[in-house]
């Protein structure tokens, strides 16, 4: 159960060039700077999230760390209330 | 004032000042103020006293690149640039013992550090390279095609970024430390330019090794946004005021020599008080872009905030402009005593130096990103916060 907003975040990445190796080659404990994830593409993964989720990340969360694997940015999402349930 | 800024003031009076002209014109290293600069142990002084060094701060060395920037902008731009090199190592050394070893070496030696960032084919982004660490038996290998090494030739150690593996991606970076008896530099280009000449930022091809506990232990994304960003943008915008505010001291010199004979301030006196606003501006952004960023050193999250970064940003494309705006200015206050290569009111040096300005990290690659960080950006601090 608790695997479906991971899911979904690595179908988000699926169809994106943030990275550069395939995404489904990745734990979920992967560190994404370490498989090509920038800085501006840090910011357009957010703005991804926001829009797939429909949520506004506050301010502490903008942070280099959450966004360093799927399983950080699954937990920033609970942080906001997206859970497996919720999603 | 601290003793460092009064030997820094000192050493731009008095020997800057004097070869200024010359580095210039010959587009040679600054080796005179450097000699004086190591003599009276400037160039270790934010190494930590555990080191060896002064334990000075960021604050210190803006406000020596504020003076520099008043005599020789070469000097002031070799003298920020090295210390910039000497900040990510003090604050990314983590508990590397060769890392610390080579602090003390720099403060008792007084060594002189450069940096390779630019690469061939990476078309200007420093944050992706080509070249790799390649490691073997606890020992790497490195060459890079270093589209520019700024002063190489006269460094006792370069700074290197490179992909952290031959597999990595292009922005998976790390830096290395490389002391000069582990690089060779094959010079395949010469720099004259239209001002900062003395920098001789030439470009080589650079063979390094080393053992690998000269990688620093922090990935170059960190070591990036909390120390070589920032500190970049404050020193440089420290020195280019420098150069601005020279620009208004001479100005000030010429509409006084005119004022004495006429027994009153003439005309240009006005467009003197306009330059002498804009300065004020720019050293406002200095300032309060030095304290935001004293603020957030003791926080980890302040430091990689998105807000921070665009200040550091803000900073840099703004003092840029304002450096050349506050310069053509004063030409018109100096008019051609201000444009003659042969008057005390002479303005040309400052304006070709402050030109490099919006183009050494072009300014249209730094609003981009910065465009790109205010999408990140929530709300704008308080005004005191």
């Amino acid at each position: 159960m608790g695997n479906r907003v991971e899911a979904q975040i690595r179908s988000l990445l699926r169809g994106t060039d943030y990275l550069q190796v395939k995404v489904d080659g990745l734990a979920e404990d992967a560190d994404l700077y370490a498989a090509g994830l920038n800085s501006h593409a840090t910011v357009n993964l957010m703005l991804s999230l926001e829009e797939a989720f429909d949520i506004e990340l506050p301010d502490r969360l903008l942070r280099r760390r959450t966004f360093s694997s799927i399983r950080s940015i699954a937990e920033a999402l609970a942080e906001v209330g997206i859970t497996a349930e919720a999603a | 004032m601290k003793p460092w800024l009064a030997a820094a003031r000192a050493v731009g009076a008095e020997v800057a000042s004097r070869h200024a002209d010359d580095v210039d014109q010959r587009a040679r290293f600054p080796a005179e103020a450097f000699a004086a600069l190591k003599k009276e142990k400037l160039l270790g002084i934010i190494v930590p006293k555990s080191e060896g060094g002064a334990g000075a701060g960021v604050a210190d060395v803006v406000a020596i690149c504020h003076e520099l920037g008043q005599r020789c902008a070469a000097t002031a731009m070799i003298y920020a640039m090295h210390q910039i090199q000497v900040a990510c190592i003090v604050r990314h050394a983590g508990g590397s013992a060769w890392l610390k070893g080579f602090l003390k070496r720099l403060a008792s030696d007084q060594l002189l550090l450069a940096s390779a960032t630019s690469e061939a084919g990476i078309g200007g982004d420093v944050r992706s390279s080509i070249c790799a660490v390649e490691q073997q038996n606890g020992r790497f290998e490195l060459v890079k095609e270093a589209t520019v090494i700024s002063y190489g030739a006269e460094a006792d150690g370069i700074l290197v970024t490179a992909r952290r593996t031959p597999e990595s991606p292009a922005s998976d970076q790390v830096i290395v430390v490389v002391p000069k008896t582990g690089y060779e530099l094959n010079q395949e280009s010469e720099w004259d330019t239209l001002g900062m000449r003395g920098t001789c930022s030439n470009g080589y091809k650079l063979r390094a090794r080393g053992e690998m506990a000269q990688v620093v232990p922090v990935s170059y994304a960190d070591v990036s946004a909390m120390t070589m960003l920032p500190v970049s943008h404050l020193v440089w915008s420290a020195l280019w005021l420098g150069i601005a505010t020279d620009a208004v001291t001479r100005s000030r010199a010429c509409v006084r020599a005119q004022a004495r004979k006429k027994g009153g301030a003439p005309a240009s006196a006005a467009r003197l008080a306009e330059a002498s606003s804009q300065l004020q501006l720019m050293k406002a952004n200095v300032v309060g872009s030095l304290r935001q960023y004293e603020a957030a050193l003791g926080s980890e999250d302040a430091i990689a905030a998105p807000a921070l970064a665009v200040a550091m940003n803000n900073l840099k494309t703004g003092t840029s402009q304002m450096a050349v705006q506050v310069i053509n200015q004063c030409l018109l206050v100096c008019g051609l005593a201000g444009y003659r290569n042969d008057s005390p009111y002479s303005l040309g040096r400052n304006l070709r130096d402050a030109h490099s300005a919006a183009l050494m990290v072009n300014n249209d690659r730094i609003l981009a990103n910065t465009g790109n960080l205010l999408m990140a950006l929530r709300e704008d601090p308080g005004l005191l916060e």
